[in-house]
């Protein structure tokens, strides 16, 4: 018995340049912001973007980007078209679930993703943004087994909690030989290098610090008041380093 | 699984069994359809006899329906699709993403969203006749 779908996913992403997915291994660190505010960005600078939301269970980033899956869905032409949404084209389980929650085990999440994208149909992209969930399991795995040629964008909180768990899916993806495209260090509070250290000695490339913005909760929900946040600037600066090299 | 993103993912893996498989022409694939994703098969058929072309021309595809099946990790209660059909609004989000049945629906007996799709779930190809 063969499953079709696994023929077709390649054939899939074959028009993507290139696929960035922000992970972390920890919740709470800031990921899909990051992931959101990033899509916004190269939208708004005139690239091609996606956004795939794989946090089957939790979804987030239509909060970010102040999408309802009441007004906006895909669009059924030979698959799913993503809708596009500021300039991004967008595909969560949001417009599956509404607002259920889905208690998937491992299996079953393996089985959401390969459905997902055996039917999304992304077209060209230059970006393709992907938000993981936390946790390195069946999802991490399957990612790396589909997404073969993807760049991954680590975000940690200044915590040493969190960074146990970073630490871990870096020697993780290092093993696996996946391109690591560095670490961002979020809601950063104080002057601390704990975290800057840790990856350089870890050899992996400490790409920067966002700050603890006030602000940046208000914004959420308002893409314009999102991109002028203090947050979007530091996001931003970190970007456009990261895509010069 | 959309009927016509199905039959393109039939088509290319077919075409990868005929390419390994040193096959000159496919003559016969047969297709078990889960019924969980309530496929539409006069699309399906449709859609592949559009799309099978080269070593697939001609191909006919036989197509057997297997009921989907639950069972709750809680009770162990059994029960089908068709018993206890949701609304139609949650069918169509089930057709795109069938996982989405553990948000929507339920054990009939004890209500808990822990159950098992026993049978029925995805679409296979389970055989592949050709001619070298």
């Amino acid at each position: 018995m063969l499953d079709p779908r696994l023929s077709i996913i390649e054939d899939r992403l074959s028009n993507i340049e290139r696929t960035i997915v922000v992970s972390s291994g920890k919740g709470g660190v800031g990921k899909s912001i990051i992931t959101s505010t990033i899509a916004l960005i190269l939208a708004r600078e005139g690239f091609k973007v996606g956004l795939l939301d794989l946090d089957f269970t939790s979804p987030t980033t239509h909060i970010a980007l102040g999408v309802s899956a009441e007004k906006i869905q895909p669009i059924e032409d030979r698959g799913i078209v993503p809708p596009e949404v500021h300039g991004i084209k967008y595909m969560s389980l949001i417009f599956y679930l509404g607002d259920k929650a889905a208690p998937l085990r491992g299996n079953e999440i393996s089985n959401a993703l390969l459905e997902v994208l055996a039917i999304t149909r992304w077209g060209k992209l230059d970006f393709l943004l992907v938000d993981m969930p936390p946790g390195i399991g069946d999802l991490m795995l399957d990612v790396l087994k589909y997404f073969k040629r993807a760049n991954f964008l680590i975000i940690t909180s200044s915590s040493k909690m969190a960074f146990e768990t970073v630490r871990k899916l870096l020697l993780l993806l290092r093993g696996l030989g996946a391109e690591i495209m560095g670490v961002i260090e979020n809601i950063k509070l104080d002057d601390s290098t704990y975290i800057r250290r840790e990856v350089n000695a870890l050899g992996e490339k400490f790409l920067g610090e966002i700050h603890f913005d006030e602000n940046l909760e208000e914004a959420i929900g308002s893409v314009e008041k999102l991109l002028k946040t203090k947050f979007a600037d530091e996001v931003r600066s970190i970007l456009w380093e990261l895509l010069k090299t | 699984m959309h009927e016509w993103a199905l039959a393109e993912a039939i088509i290319s893996a077919v075409s990868q069994i005929a390419e390994r498989g040193n096959l000159r022409a496919i003559k016969e694939v047969t297709l078990r359809i889960g019924e969980l994703q309530q496929i539409d098969r006069e699309i399906l058929k449709f859609a592949l006899s559009q799309m099978a072309s080269g070593k697939l021309a001609g191909v006919k595809f036989r197509m057997k329906l297997v009921r989907a099946r639950f069972k709750c990790r809680v009770c162990g209660h059994k029960w089908t699709f068709n018993e206890n059909s949701p609304p139609n609004h949650i069918k169509e989000a089930i057709h795109f993403i069938p996982e989405v049945a553990y948000a929507h629906l339920r054990c009939p007996r004890c209500s808990s969203p822990d159950f098992e799709i026993s049978g029925g779930r995805g679409i296979w190809i389970s055989s592949v006749r050709g001619v070298k």
